[in-house]
């Protein structure tokens, strides 16, 4: 029978970890941090959309830790120049798409892209062309949820939440490329969707895309 | 009906076609009808009733010659003449053709492209053309010869009996071994080996599995599986039963584009008339093996092409990319073992199994075997479909199969893989066509798209419209895709419009890097390779652009400007003025030259069109500030 347990060392320190699980889990339970914005544990196959877990596994190379799992007597290592670089790029793209309104922003005490900024020393880019502005309306019709899609990084983790573990599906995605975005059904306000209001999408919002009253 | 009954029914049918005193052929796939081969239809078949003549009029797919369409063969053994295949037969020439050929004795060579023989493989060949000395044609075989749309012609022409040595003859395993012995890649573009691919969803466990043929083909300029599904199916059709056998999938998929109506409409027939001669259903040749096909209509996503997304598509979710592992053939649709496998692999693997994988080898090179089939596009003299062995250079295929470059200009470059693939230059003619040298190249094989490009186009301009292309049709999942892509469209934008600064090759290149590593799917990992490439072969390009403001190729708008030669105007002559949309032409009242006046200038480009080519006096200018400098030479 297989072991139940694998062995692995991340950042030199040595780990006992559940066969099978991502590298990121592990990491992060273990205290280690992995830069991550879509990553929520549960999601199977994993979304994988950030592009911001990089970590750099032994023999093979650079690999997205919340999609990897971990290998007995796997080496894993999560600051290296090249994951470093990787992070940084995907989080400067993300940064110079999003509406840096922070003292407005209702969620900017618990922002995970100003939390990866700090942890990367990353900086909004000078050097990268400015994304168009988007306009789309704020919708607060609902009576305790906000959404504000201008501020959305298209994560996922509200489309995943609401249909895998709410059951409500209020939410999912539209158009593509560039034109992507988080929608109710046809567009719907969301006082007139099945949102009961629980708040489970606001809690996963990484930035302040979605938040409560 | 037995297999038997069937088969001799069929051949006696071809028989009596070929053997007829007369029979007409016309290409009718939608190229053709593009070309006006429906009105051509219509015209023969009107004709030929009002004469009181019974000639067999067969509807046939296309030869890959779009260069010539609408295209007629005629066949008339008492002529003496082998089968004539006839160029461009439009109301003139298809009058002409019953008045002289079909009525008389005279063949009118004057229009005929060449004759037609059975050639290698029993595949129809015009030897009057350069391109059929290094053609060979294997998926293309049946391609403009047969009905497409009648099952027995396809049966009479062997088919349907390799699937019955396999069915009733080899184990799953063997077929699988014989794909292997083959060296069969695929022919989607990455060139995985379809035995490796087979063997390991015949080894998952999982029940049922599934076998998914990929046609959303999406490629700006590619067209070769709409050609083949067009114009012979049952090819395709007869793979996936194999392989269906194979991997020990009882169910089908063929996921097309609804943009190819033609294909859905064949295809469905194709499925029918196949089902009705129990070579699709329960129990086919009464092996105990059962099979079905199901044709999905994508509703034209370039990304469905992807196979999670197209899995994701077919379940009837949004075509979106997931990460892998777990690969399809682990965990595809509905989260069964599922191969994915495009449409010319699965036609080569009728081939392989009617020829045997041993002389399939013998073709093509030892790491590439077979052939690779091309959809030749853009500055190239005879547009159309070609297929030649692997390994034969770019060079062949362009300028001895395509003709080379038309109107005396000179070739620059050629875009190959479609648009995630690359543009290679010159230097790279030589290459030959496999998955392995291409890769090289910094190209991708891809699907078979191959566009030309000659010294008007500009190189920045093309990766532009090319990121454009997936831009748009990125999914918008990924954070590198999304935001990477469109990172890289906006700076060559800004380049293309004189914008471009110091530094931004540089910036291109770092990104392109980070893509081709950080993006979750291939269509992502791709992308930058247009960029790459052109920056590889055509650097000096990106740098007049931004150092010069000057597009060398004269073609973005924002860097060129129009001027006329004041030696070479003609007084007399006021084309340009009467038809420039702005007014921005003058005459000098004195000698009655014209003058353009720059500012209200929109650089439509109608002056050089109209003015007369003895003239040639409109020329362009690059950087726009050459027009001062011309100016004042003048005065």
């Amino acid at each position: 029978m297989k072991r139940e347990y694998v062995d692995v060392t991340i950042d030199g320190r040595e780990i006992r970890a559940p066969r099978g699980e991502k590298i990121l889990w592990v990491a992060l339970e273990n205290g280690i941090e992995i830069p991550h914005l879509c990553a929520l544990k549960g999601q199977d196959p994993p979304w994988g959309g950030c592009r911001l877990c990089w970590v750099e596994v032994e023999g093979r190379g650079l690999v997205t830790a919340c999609t990897e799992p971990v290998r007995q007597g796997m080496v894993v290592h999560t600051d290296t120049p090249s994951v470093r670089r990787l992070q940084r790029r995907a989080l400067e793209l993300l940064l110079a798409d999003h509406p840096m309104d922070c003292k407005n922003c209702p969620k900017r005490d618990r922002c995970e892209l100003l939390k990866w900024m700090r942890f990367l020393k990353v900086k909004v880019p000078k050097d990268l062309r400015p994304f168009p502005e988007k306009r789309y309306p704020v919708d607060t019709s609902h009576p305790v949820l906000n959404f504000d899609p201008n501020k959305c990084i298209l994560c996922g983790r509200c489309v995943w939440i609401a249909k895998e573990v709410v059951g409500c599906g209020v939410f999912d995605f539209v158009w593509r490329g560039y034109d992507i975005r988080i929608s109710t059904f046809m567009g719907k306000p969301l006082k007139d969707t099945d949102c009961n209001g629980c708040l489970k999408c606001a809690e996963v919002c990484p930035v302040g895309a979605l938040w409560g009253k | 009906m037995n297999w038997e009954e069937i088969k001799s029914r069929a051949e006696a049918k071809w028989s009596a076609l070929e053997e007829a005193p007369l029979h007409i052929r016309i290409g009718t796939p939608t190229c053709g009808r593009a070309a006006g081969a429906l009105e051509t239809l219509r015209i023969f078949r009107e004709r030929l009733q009002r004469e009181g003549l019974d000639v067999p009029l067969t509807e046939v797919g296309c030869m890959g010659l779009c260069f010539a369409e609408p295209l007629v063969i005629i066949s008339k053994p008492e002529s003496g003449f082998p089968p004539i295949c006839y160029k461009n037969v439009r109301f003139d020439e298809a009058q002409k053709l019953i008045n002289d050929f079909i009525l008389g004795d005279d063949p009118c060579l004057e229009i005929a492209l060449g004759t037609v023989e059975l050639g290698q493989d029993d595949a129809p060949v015009i030897p009057e053309l350069e391109r059929f000395e290094i053609e060979r044609r294997l998926v293309l075989k049946n391609c403009g010869w047969i009905d497409p749309e009648d099952i027995d012609h396809y049966i009479a022409r062997g088919g349907y009996s390799a699937l019955r040595d396999v069915l009733l003859g080899k184990d799953p395993e063997q077929v699988i071994a014989e794909i292997g012995q083959a060296g069969l890649r695929g022919r989607g573009g990455a060139g995985f080996l379809t035995s490796r691919k087979w063997a390991s969803c015949r080894r998952q466990k999982s029940e049922p599995k599934y076998l998914i043929c990929n046609a959303d083909e999406g490629d700006p300029g590619a067209f070769m599986d709409r050609v083949v599904l067009e114009s012979d199916p049952h090819s395709v059709i007869e793979g996936m039963i194999i392989a269906g056998y194979a991997i020990g999938a009882a169910k089908g998929f063929i996921y097309t584009r609804m943009e190819y109506p033609l294909v859905i409409e064949r295809l469905q027939k194709a499925l029918e008339q196949a089902r009705a001669y129990g070579l699709l259903g329960e129990d086919i040749f009464g092996s105990g093996f059962s099979f079905d096909i199901e044709v999905i209509r994508g509703a034209g996503a370039f990304i469905c092409g992807e196979s999670t997304a197209m899995t994701y598509s077919i379940e009837g979710k949004r075509g979106m990319p997931r990460v892998r592992p777990p690969r399809s053939v682990e965990r595809g649709l509905w989260g069964q073992p599922t191969v994915v496998n495009n449409v010319k692999t699965l036609a080569l693997v009728t081939r392989i199994m009617e020829m045997g994988p041993d002389e399939f080898r013998e073709i093509g090179t030892r790491s590439s075997p077979g052939t690779a089939v091309f959809a030749l596009a853009g500055k190239v003299k005879q547009i159309g479909l070609c297929e030649v062995p692997m390994g034969t250079t770019l060079r062949q295929v362009i300028f001895e199969v395509g003709g080379g470059v038309p109107e005396g200009k000179e070739f620059k470059a050629v875009q190959i893989g479609g648009p995630a693939g690359g543009c290679v230059g010159e230097e790279a003619l030589d290459l030959p066509v496999d998955f392995d040298s291409f890769r090289a190249a910094g190209a991708i094989m891809g699907s078979g798209g191959m566009i030309v490009l000659d010294n008007s186009n500009c190189m920045v301009e093309t990766a532009r419209f090319f990121l454009d292309f997936l831009s748009r049709e990125d999914c918008g999942k990924c954070s590198f895709g999304r935001l990477g892509i469109k990172q890289l469209l906006m700076i060559l934008e800004d380049i293309t419009a004189g914008r471009g600064k110091e530094g931004d090759i540089e910036l291109l290149e770092g990104l392109c890097e980070d893509l081709l590593q950080g993006c979750l799917c291939n269509l992502g990992r791709t992308a930058p390779n247009p960029v790459l490439t052109t920056l590889r072969y055509f650097r000096s390009e990106y740098e007049a652009h931004i150092r010069e403001r000057r597009c060398p190729a004269l073609v973005c708008r924002d860097l060129i400007a129009y001027f006329i030669l004041p030696e070479k105007c003609e007084k007399g002559c006021d084309h340009c003025v009467l038809t420039c949309p702005t007014e921005a032409i003058v005459t000098d009242e004195r000698t009655r030259k014209k003058r353009i006046l720059q500012d209200k200038c929109v650089k439509c480009g109608t002056c050089l069109e109209v003015c007369p080519p003895e003239y040639s006096a409109v020329i362009k200018v690059s950087p726009p500030e050459k027009v001062k400098e011309l100016e004042s030479r003048e005065a």
